[in-house]
């Protein structure tokens, strides 16, 4: 199988403080050696907390934040070395759908010239801009004379739609999805993730899918992958990681889920305490200070990804 | 032991009048808790600022209805005797800690004026109950942390501190309103077990407002369903959960993806198509006609009453039951 997206041991290192007579310069890893790959017309769901560096990995993949360290290879083309040129051509490839549809979306443009802007920026002549923009319309569910209105006009289903409609202007084969339902109702919730799904039919598009919410992720998604203070804690396929968690972060992650039913009372997982600050992260294992099963020996090392068969990878010492 | 009749809150904006709540009935009891769910705009937490006498105003206006606390009608108190009832009989905690609390207070003073406003005790004595508060919601090393100002806490940490003022007049009734919203998951675990078990030790009558059928189901007993300012089913919990009778909230289960039930993948989840209606101008019948698969002619003209369907579980539709088998 060869990868759509291969990112290897990606890193986002921030240095704070320091200066000339500040304190001592101190890192702090948002990011600290994330790999994961995604084939065509797949999704890999993201979560995690907040904080464990979701959403500053997605953002990598488009260079919007760049990393400190680490390869990311779209298409057999390493990209983190790319210049500003050659990156904005890629960019074709590779786009985003944001949260917060209304605070992407420029207010002072027209609905239709926001679909149209990256298709005029790739060259497209005007009478295949108007076609094409009408088409997305169209294919995300907006109406035709939407095209006239301003983003305040619409809902949030309905920006987010929009959203949707500028990443698949250029015809991209992945598209990260940075938290693109959480701001939504549960009603418009369904509507969105739905016509995801289906656009994933039709194009073949990837996903990388960026959430917090576990149930949606589990709906979306083909593999999950679990963070925890910047790093993967444990990556499987969908089927195996919900219904047999390895990781005791990952279990006490969907233990902590509501239940979906009154009489569903569940085992629960109570973690104890918050995650740590990535700025001064235990030593060793980075969930050791709240693993319900965690020894002494976890702090010695930070455990290494490891495979543990059926596709699974986990970074624990104990299992 | 808080009673709401026939509530309306209307906002007079210059676009007209926005019917935010109109005509909510409800009660609680003392040591219940009661959900009370819905999208954003449907009313539920212009209800709890209503409860607690704090809509704005202008624009708001309680414009009818009676909020009877004890069978004391709060909207005839004087706003005197209100400050008096807030935080000490009825508290409220608010979905995002950081703004509700004062940033250049510290926490201590925060919790230990609540308790001094309401209670005639020293300052000593305020001082041991604000810790002890803290304890009792497992804040460690509470003695520091009465030192410390909001930003030096965690979200969770912060949402804890919120609801030792909220507990420390042993209020009657509590109003949370979207307490876990901006918490991560283990984090919600932790904070719905606390209040969850607070309530049970301290038999506060609770009101939870949320937009998330899940939370609900893990610590409501009875659960109201507003849509567009309107109530549209209350039922004890698990009948509301097994047999929906609203084609709303019938909608509102289907289209949340489930954990762990096997369904296949790229399936589609059930859309409620469209959207909320405008509470500008809101269609005259049923709010709901407009989005609903069984709406009819009379749905659209006609308002549907209230009515108990099955033993305390009311709905307000013109063709209420489960999905498959109406009932005229």
């Amino acid at each position: 199988m060869s990868a759509l997206l291969e990112v290897s041991d990606l890193k986002k290192h921030y240095v704070l403080g320091g200066g000339l007579f500040g304190k001592p310069q101190r890192r702090l890893a948002a990011v600290d050696g994330v790999s994961f790959s995604i084939a065509p017309g797949e999704t890999l769901g993201l979560v995690g907390e907040s904080g464990c560096g979701k959403s500053t990995t997605a953002k990598m993949i488009l260079r919007l934040i760049e990393p400190t360290e680490g390869s990311i290879v779209i298409d057999g083309e390493d990209i983190s070395t790319l210049g500003a040129g050659a990156m904005r051509r890629k960019r074709r490839d590779v786009q985003i759908i944001f949260q917060d549809p209304y605070s992407s979306l420029n207010p002072r443009m027209r609905a239709g010239d926001i679909v149209a802007e990256p298709l005029r920026n790739f060259g497209m002549d005007k009478d295949e801009v108007r076609a094409r923009v009408a088409s997305l319309f169209d294919r995300v569910g907006l109406r035709p004379d939407y095209t006239q209105r301003f983003p305040h006009e619409f809902s949030g289903g309905q920006r987010q739609r929009l959203g949707i409609a500028r990443a698949l202007a250029l015809g991209p084969k992945l598209i990260v999805c940075d938290e693109p339902v959480s701001a939504l109702d549960v009603s418009v919730q369904a509507q969105v993730i739905n016509l995801l799904t289906d656009l994933q039919k039709e194009l073949g598009i990837a996903y990388l899918f960026v959430a917090h919410d576990l149930a949606v992720v589990e709906h979306i998604s083909h593999r999950v992958a679990v963070m925890y203070l910047g790093r993967i804690v444990e990556i499987a396929d969908r089927e195996t990681l919900f219904s047999d968690p390895r990781h005791p972060y990952t279990q006490a992650l969907l233990s902590a889920a509501p239940s979906a039913h009154p009489r569903e009372k569940k085992e629960r997982v109570l973690l104890s305490g918050d995650a740590p600050s990535p700025a001064s992260p235990p030593s060793g294992c980075p969930f050791r200070t709240r693993c319900p099963i965690a020894e002494p020996g976890c702090a010695a090392a930070v455990p290494a990804l490891r495979e543990l068969g059926g596709g699974r990878r986990i970074a624990c010492h104990l299992r | 032991m808080l009673q709401i009749e026939d509530l309306s809150t209307h906002f007079f904006t210059s676009d007209g009048v926005v019917r935010a709540v109109d005509n909510l009935s409800c009660h609680v009891a003392a040591g219940e808790a009661l959900g009370i769910v819905g999208e954003s705009g449907c009313g539920k937490s212009v209800t709890s600022l209503s409860v607690m006498r704090l809509v704005q105003s202008p624009p708001g206006r309680i414009v009818n209805g009676t909020i009877r606390l004890e069978g004391r009608d709060l909207l005839s108190l004087s706003e005197r005797e209100m400050r008096a009832i807030r935080g000490n009989e009825i508290s409220m905690i608010f979905q995002e800690p950081m703004t509700s609390l004062n940033p250049v207070l510290s926490i201590g003073s925060q919790l230990t004026e609540t308790i001094r406003r309401h209670r005639a005790v020293t300052c000593e004595e305020a001082h041991r109950r604000a810790v002890e508060m803290l304890r009792l919601v497992q804040i460690p090393e509470p003695e520091q942390r009465m030192r410390e100002y909001p930003h030096q806490l965690s979200g969770g940490m912060r949402q804890r501190v919120m609801i030792a003022i909220a507990f420390a007049c042993d209020p009657k009734v509590l109003i949370a309103d979207e307490p876990t919203t901006a918490l991560d998951v283990t984090i919600q675990a932790q904070i719905l077990a606390l209040m969850s078990d607070l309530q049970k030790r301290l038999g506060t009558a609770v009101v939870l407002i949320t937009h998330d059928l899940g939370v609900v189901a893990e610590t409501c007993q009875r659960v109201i369903v507003m849509y567009a300012g309107r109530k549209v089913e209350e039922a004890d919990v698990e009948d509301l959960f097994d047999r929906p009778l609203h084609p709303y909230t019938q909608g509102l289960m289907a289209s949340m993806p489930h954990l762990h039930r096997g369904q296949s993948h790229g399936q589609r989840l059930k859309e409620i198509p469209g959207m909320v209606p405008s509470l500008l101008d809101p269609p005259p019948g049923c709010r709901f006609a407009g989005r609903c698969a069984r709406a009819t002619a009379r749905c659209a003209a006609e308002e549907p009453p209230l009515v108990e369907r099955e033993p305390r579980h009311f709905v307000a539709c013109w063709y209420p039951g489960p999905e498959g088998e109406m009932t005229q």
